[in-house]
């Protein structure tokens, strides 16, 4: 109530432009409700999450008998076995090195195509434009044959190399579509102020536009890590041997090898989120801002 | 997936739409730098830079998205299991194959359903969320981040997880019948009845975030004087959310059905680890990518499965194409659009 007074009576005081997070509230009909929302809809999201982090910790008489409940006796056996196993951390390790090798390629091919579409002025540019913004049609279902195909050719199959170079290919449309007004958004007279003192472009572009750059760079590449962390059609097609197994074909293959094990499957399934949310949790404005960015153009 | 795609949103949606703001961008006032004031090299030095800057992303994405693509098209008119190269060509036959697949036309149907079913179920959920947690709540950021947490874990944990609780005797039925609601359990995952509403709640789950994320930040660039003039007027609370929010929230609200609409066509990995490659036609829940892996890679038809992806695109496309020209369309015609942040 006090809030939607302020709102109404003293719009002046403190400035609010569009971007402002003051949301309006009227008359105290939501608030309440908001509050009754946020509880319903949190314990919705987690409610799943929880179910397979807290089964980690059962015994699968206990899990077989009542599947809903909290365990007798907190055993943290099956966390100790998948966490010593090996298998785990080997495909952590595969899918970091996926991560950051996809993130880094597209970082720096995404860029360097972005600054040329945003500050050259060519033929053809917009056709250029055009071909990688054709990109986004085009999903990897649709690829994923020829892409299979193409990548044994070139000798890849079961190895990372093959899931990362067309992880690269199609992360540029987004990277590309995001980056280039952010490029373009530099104004003119620091570039001109850089040539004045004797700057060449490509000074220009590793000394200025780089660094100015970084926080669209950080929000693509967050997307492309977070994308390639979670993939699984592609990986499925390349990868067949276990040693070369990303997270999710690791999840996979675990569930169908433990199938009666269900507690040691749960507790694998849930270590092998942590890292995922973790990376989001520490990332998460970027993540929501560059998502909003994006959509907002 | 959708991530992928939002921002296909952001600029346009056709190549054709792309050349165009490309065109009308260059005259505006944010077109490339005027004469460059003192380059090194010239003519041929900026043509070299513009090589060594765009080469390296035009040959990855030429070679692993184009050209797969085009191949996909080609293989599509071969009979072909993988090895060598394709010489049975078969024309159109593996077209007419799919076409009279009865399997095939339930995959479709199937898509269809769950694009109709996203747009119905996610839609008034995730606007009726963003009105109400668009206000000063405390712990707003926490709530934020929690409500994105299913979209962010992987469709594989999603899928094992819930394939666990959903069995006959797993956490769901075991919670309704410790509610007293034992009459309920079902058979979640095989009874074709009710596969695909089992198959809609968990999509839900996963991707009401999303688009509470997306409406969230479209509040946000709605001006609060609007609403705030309204107040004065007389308006009650719900009278200025129907009336003035959701008009403005129209374009992100379109752009989100966009993208769900594709993100619905092109449904796989959900139902392949849920249902895996044989019970998701018995169940309901078959998708036509499902459909094109389970008959092409995984029968080693691959010819087949690339006039399956084929056929896919194209229907995608169609979509897009229609959606591009009736809904979107408004967008950049409509007078709101300049005032609702986009």
């Amino acid at each position: 109530m006090t809030a939607s007074l302020q709102t109404v009576n003293i719009p002046g005081v403190r400035p609010r432009g569009p971007r402002s997070s003051s949301p309006p509230v009227r008359r105290g009909v939501g608030r309440p409700l908001g509050y009754a929302a946020a509880v319903i809809v949190i314990i919705a999201m987690l409610a799943p999450v929880a179910f397979i982090v807290i089964g980690g910790f059962r015994s699968n008489s206990e899990i077989t008998t009542d599947p809903v409940g909290w365990p007798s006796v907190w055993n943290i056996g099956n966390y100790i076995d998948v966490l010593t196993g090996g298998i785990f951390w080997r495909e952590v390790l595969n899918s970091t090195i996926a991560g950051v090798a996809t993130t880094a390629g597209v970082v720096v091919l995404g860029l360097m195509a972005s600054y040329v579409l945003a500050r050259y002025r060519f033929r053809g540019r917009g056709a250029l434009y055009a071909v990688f913004a054709a990109g986004l049609m085009f999903p990897m279902t649709v690829a994923i044959t020829p892409l299979y195909i193409l990548v044994k050719n070139l000798g890849l199959m079961n190895s990372l190399g093959g899931v990362i170079l067309p992880q690269i290919a199609f992360a540029l449309p987004t990277t590309i579509i995001i980056l280039v007004p952010f490029l373009r958004a530099i104004p003119d007279e620091i570039q001109e102020a850089a040539f004045i003192d004797g700057c060449s472009r490509l000074g220009f572009f590793w000394r200025m536009v780089v660094p100015l750059a970084m926080p669209g760079v950080i929000t693509v590449g967050i997307l492309a890590f977070i994308a390639s962390w979670n993939s699984y059609l592609l990986p499925l097609f390349i990868l067949n041997n276990e040693a070369t197994f990303t997270l999710p074909l690791g999840v996979q293959a675990f569930s169908s090898q433990y199938s009666v094990d269900t507690a040691k499957v749960l507790a694998f399934t849930s270590l092998s989120m942590i890292p995922a949310l973790l990376f989001f949790a520490f990332f998460e404005r970027r993540i929501v801002g560059g998502l909003t960015g994006a959509v907002k153009g | 997936m959708l991530d992928t795609q939002v921002s296909s949103s952001a600029e346009a949606d056709t190549p054709a739409d792309l050349a165009d703001s490309e065109a009308r961008r260059a005259t505006g006032p944010l077109s490339p730098p005027r004469s460059p004031v003192r380059t090194r090299g010239g003519v041929w030095g900026a043509r070299a830079e513009i090589a060594l800057l765009v080469g390296p992303a035009l040959l990855v994405f030429l070679a692993f998205v184009i050209f797969p693509i085009v191949m996909a098209a080609y293989y599509g008119f071969f009979s072909w299991a993988g090895y060598g190269v394709p010489t049975d060509f078969v024309g159109f036959r593996n077209y007419l194959t799919i076409l009279q697949d009865p399997t095939f036309h339930d995959a479709v149907r199937h898509n269809a359903i769950i694009v109709v079913l996203s747009l119905v179920l996610q839609g008034p959920i995730a606007i009726l969320l963003a009105l109400l947690l668009n206000q000063k709540l405390r712990g707003q950021s926490i709530i934020r981040v929690l409500i994105f947490v299913p979209y962010v874990i992987s469709e594989v944990v999603v899928g094992t997880g819930w394939s666990l609780m959903l069995q006959t005797n797993g956490a769901v039925n075991g919670l309704l019948e410790k509610l007293g609601l034992g009459s309920f359990t079902q058979d979640w995952l095989s009874n074709p009845d009710i596969a695909i509403w089992t198959l809609m709640t968990i999509i839900t789950w996963k991707y009401i975030g999303f688009a509470v994320i997306l409406f969230l930040a479209g509040l946000q660039g709605i001006p609060e004087e609007l609403s705030e003039a309204a107040a004065i007027d007389g308006a009650s609370y719900w009278q200025i959310q129907r009336s003035i929010t959701l008009p403005l929230l129209g374009p992100t609200l379109r752009i989100w059905a966009f993208l769900s609409i594709i993100g619905a066509l092109q449904l796989f990995d959900l139902v392949y680890i849920i249902w895996g490659q044989y019970v998701s036609s018995t169940a309901g829940t078959s998708t036509m990518a499902t459909y094109l892996v389970t008959n092409g890679r995984n029968a080693g038809n691959y010819g087949f499965g690339n006039a399956v992806a084929v056929v896919l695109f194209l229907i995608s496309l169609v979509v897009a194409l229609i959606y591009q020209r009736y809904v979107l369309r408004r967008d950049t015609d409509g007078a709101l659009t300049g005032k609702a942040g986009r």
